[in-house]
């Protein structure tokens, strides 16, 4: 993949994370519409601010028909938000993380000066290694049926086999995950899971993340007012995304160029970070994001136990930058950085960098 | 510090047709995408963001396409974003490329929009699981009918206005090559004596079912500066959506639809839509949506619309051209339907509209709609650059 313009690019308006809501992620939601699962973590994120609906210059969300299973799923959520009198809307079909994207760049337009974003996804209705093969190459690769995990292992055997990382490693990044999850009370797993069998070698259970249902909501907001409405705001500094080739044959599975070139325009390099929220489904993947974005043994990685702990699809993403502006609000960090992935062993990915205020 | 003024310098469309067998999913989107690429005689490497839009995926029966459609869009390194806003999405896409370029963030993006409908079935991929919704809404058309009745019973136009629009529009996608539906043969009759669908919707009153891509080239002020053709210059954006369902809603005329003309027009600074601007596209898939929209828009009065078509004003030598095109009566590749309102509206601006050429026009609304009239979208470019 040729690099193009790796500078650092400056963003006109200061916008900053301003509150983070998640539900409490779990295996099956049946007794949940998606609507339902969402309204909680609307309400928390609208309540912490003490803005209503009214007072929200742009709506964004992310989200997916092929979870669903059925066309326009995402209508009956804007039904949630109280879409009225009107709004300034717009949907991605992409994780929530695109969603936050989208609304950045409205907010630089000085369109807006609010926005609310949120996404959600529920995998228990279906199964999500099958549901996630339709959404490759339709007519040479779909019609094999391979399957998350399986592609997620011939990644994890490319490491393995360039002398990246072993078993024993990648059973360590599981642990460590899955142990600082019991500090999440809305982790799906944590605590001492058993790294257990083979799913697809060399992958075993515990290499990968658990399947569940889940939703997500940031409220930004641009410049001063920002802190009117949170104590320490989370400032996104930059924030970038970039893609792949689709094609796992030209592709390099051991590294993460994407990421990589997203990470320099956000200008994550430019001085040390002390947390980063990685969404990294699979152990290995931490492996390929950590020498991408040149994170040293000295950086809290995945506090919040990552997407070994909760794997919302189309929320994962988002949660991962709302984790990292939650540890800035909270004062635990001060500078991090956040990504989000999508599609086949990291096609897709998106970083951002967040920074509290000096102190 | 205002906005950066955004430029259309390149468009390019697919030839629609029912079904484009010669070509995957991948070479249907990346022909308009070298359209576009070759009327702004710009390359791949020109362009530093991609913005992709389409309606349901099921309507291809591919997850989120843009994974697989990255290579093929000359994506790869580059931001790649995926808009889906229903029917409204072709429209909602273009503006999402266009904020990328009025924030700063981009300095020339490309965005497109596709259906290849004869991949699947669009007829199985609207009819939706009965705990979801209602299980008499027999496709689209079966929404909307009941909302046409409305109309008519409210302003108490007479049943053939609507015959009139899918004559007028079918006659104009003749003068359109892109133009998926060419019915060499129309007559008003013809219109007349089709079947009876969903009453009082007409077989000939009614969208059909496309394959087909448009894409756009967006730039900001020094891109258009090196722009070979004159450029199209947005006015004015917006989206604006409503809940589905609420006791509250107006079917016949949203508030939403309202709202989102009102702020379009504020941004182009216009107080009169009917005097200062020279065409519209529509988002027109069942013919009474013309009087219905031209109502909506600000165009005409409430309950005045139809007498603005039945006079012929939106004929393409009207004095209010609507759907110059052929318009979503003639060509309906859902997910690109409201990017070709757009494209065409900027076709308008550009003088380059060929045989469906609007003599003169320097100010074109493009608008589209989605959902259960729920979203919509609509930018107004103009000839001349944006007074900042």
């Amino acid at each position: 993949m040729a690099p193009r313009k790796p500078s650092v690019m400056r963003p006109a308006r200061d916008v900053a994370v301003v509150a983070f809501g998640q539900t409490d992620h779990l295996r099956t939601t049946d007794e949940l519409s998606e609507v339902e699962m969402l309204m909680p973590v609307l309400h928390q994120v609208l309540a912490a601010t003490g803005l209503r609906t009214s007072d929200i210059g742009f709506t964004c969300s992310g989200s997916c028909d092929y979870l669903a299973g059925r066309a326009f799923s995402f209508t009956m959520a804007l039904d949630g938000v109280g879409a009225w009198p009107p709004i300034s809307e717009s949907h991605v079909e992409m994780d929530g993380a695109w969603a936050l994207y989208e609304a950045w760049v409205k907010l630089q337009t000085g369109e807006a000066d609010t926005a609310l974003v949120y996404s959600y996804g529920k995998s228990s209705p279906g199964s999500v290694r099958d549901v996630l093969t339709r959404q490759l190459d339709p007519y040479y690769l779909a019609p094999l049926w391979p399957d998350s995990v399986a592609l997620a292992a011939l990644q994890a055997q490319a490491l393995i086999d360039a002398g990246e990382t072993d078993e024993p490693a990648l059973a360590g990044v599981a642990r460590r995950s899955r142990a600082d999850a019991t500090a999440n009370s809305h982790a799906q797993l944590s605590g001492s899971v058993a790294q257990g069998e083979y799913v697809v070698r060399p992958l075993r259970t515990g290499d990968c993340p658990p399947v569940g249902d889940g939703a997500a909501a940031v409220i930004l907001v641009a410049g001063e007012r920002a802190r009117d409405l949170c104590e320490r705001p989370a400032w996104i500094r930059g924030i970038d995304h970039r893609v792949e080739a689709h094609g796992l044959g030209v592709r390099d599975l051991t590294d993460s160029p994407s990421t990589r070139l997203a990470a320099e325009r956000a200008g994550v390099f430019e001085r040390p970070v002390d947390t980063a929220e990685l969404h990294a489904p699979f152990t290995s993947q931490e492996i390929v994001l950590r020498k991408a974005l040149r994170i040293g043994d000295d950086v809290t990685v995945n506090p919040s136990g990552g997407a070994l702990a909760a794997n919302p699809m189309m929320a994962a993403g988002l949660i991962r930058i709302g984790e990292a502006a939650a540890r800035i609000h909270r004062g635990a960090s001060h500078r991090a950085v956040a990504h989000a992935t999508s599609g086949p062993c990291l096609q897709q990915n998106l970083v951002a960098l967040l920074e509290g205020d000096a102190r | 510090m205002g906005k950066e003024p955004v430029a259309v310098v390149g468009i390019g469309q697919t030839k629609h047709v029912a079904a484009r067998r010669d070509v995957s999913i991948a070479g249907l989107v990346r022909e308009a995408a070298q359209r576009a690429l070759r009327d702004a005689e710009l390359t791949w490497a020109d362009i530093d963001a991609v913005v992709i839009g389409k309606a349901p995926d099921f309507f291809e029966g591919v997850m989120m396409p843009e994974l697989y459609l990255a290579d093929a869009l000359g994506a790869v390194g580059k931001p790649m974003l995926r808009v889906h806003t229903a029917g409204s999405v072709g429209g909602s896409t273009a503006l999402v490329a266009a904020n990328l370029v009025a924030g700063r963030v981009h300095g020339t993006v490309l965005t497109l929009a596709f259906e290849k409908q004869s991949e699947s079935n669009a007829m199985w991929g609207l009819s939706l699981p009965i705990p979801f919704q209602q299980p008499l809404l027999a496709g689209a058309g079966g929404f909307f009918a009941p909302h046409v009745r409305a109309y008519m019973r409210r302003t108490g136009a007479p049943e053939t206005v609507g015959s009139l629009v899918a004559y007028k529009d079918r006659r104009n996608a003749l003068k359109n090559p892109y133009a998926h539906l060419h019915e060499h043969d129309i007559t008003l009759e013809k219109v007349q004596a089709s079947p009876m669908l969903w009453d009082p919707i007409r077989y000939s009153e009614t969208c059909p079912s496309s394959d087909g891509a448009c894409a756009m080239v967006l730039t900001d002020r020094a891109g258009a500066a090196r722009s070979p053709r004159p450029p199209a210059w947005m006015h004015g954006g917006a989206m604006r959506s409503e809940p589905t369902l609420f006791a509250g809603k107006d079917f016949v005329s949203p508030q939403a639809g309202k709202d989102c003309a009102a702020d379009v027009y504020r941004q182009a600074g216009i107080a009169e839509p009917r005097r200062e601007i020279d065409a519209v596209e529509m988002y027109v898939p069942f013919s009474w949506y013309e009087p219905m929209w031209l109502e909506n828009l600000g165009f005409a009065a409430e309950g005045e619309g139809w007498k603005l078509t039945e006079s012929g004003v939106t004929e393409l030598d009207g004095d209010l051209p609507v759907n110059m095109s052929g318009g979503v009566l003639s060509t309906n590749p859902i997910g690109a339907s409201g990017m070709i309102r757009f494209a065409e509206a900027a076709l308008q601006v550009r003088g380059q509209a060929g045989e469906h050429q609007v003599e003169g026009a320097r100010r074109a609304l493009g608008h589209a709609y989605g959902g259960g009239a729920q979203f919509f979208s609509m930018w107004l470019v103009g000839a001349a650059p944006p007074a900042t």
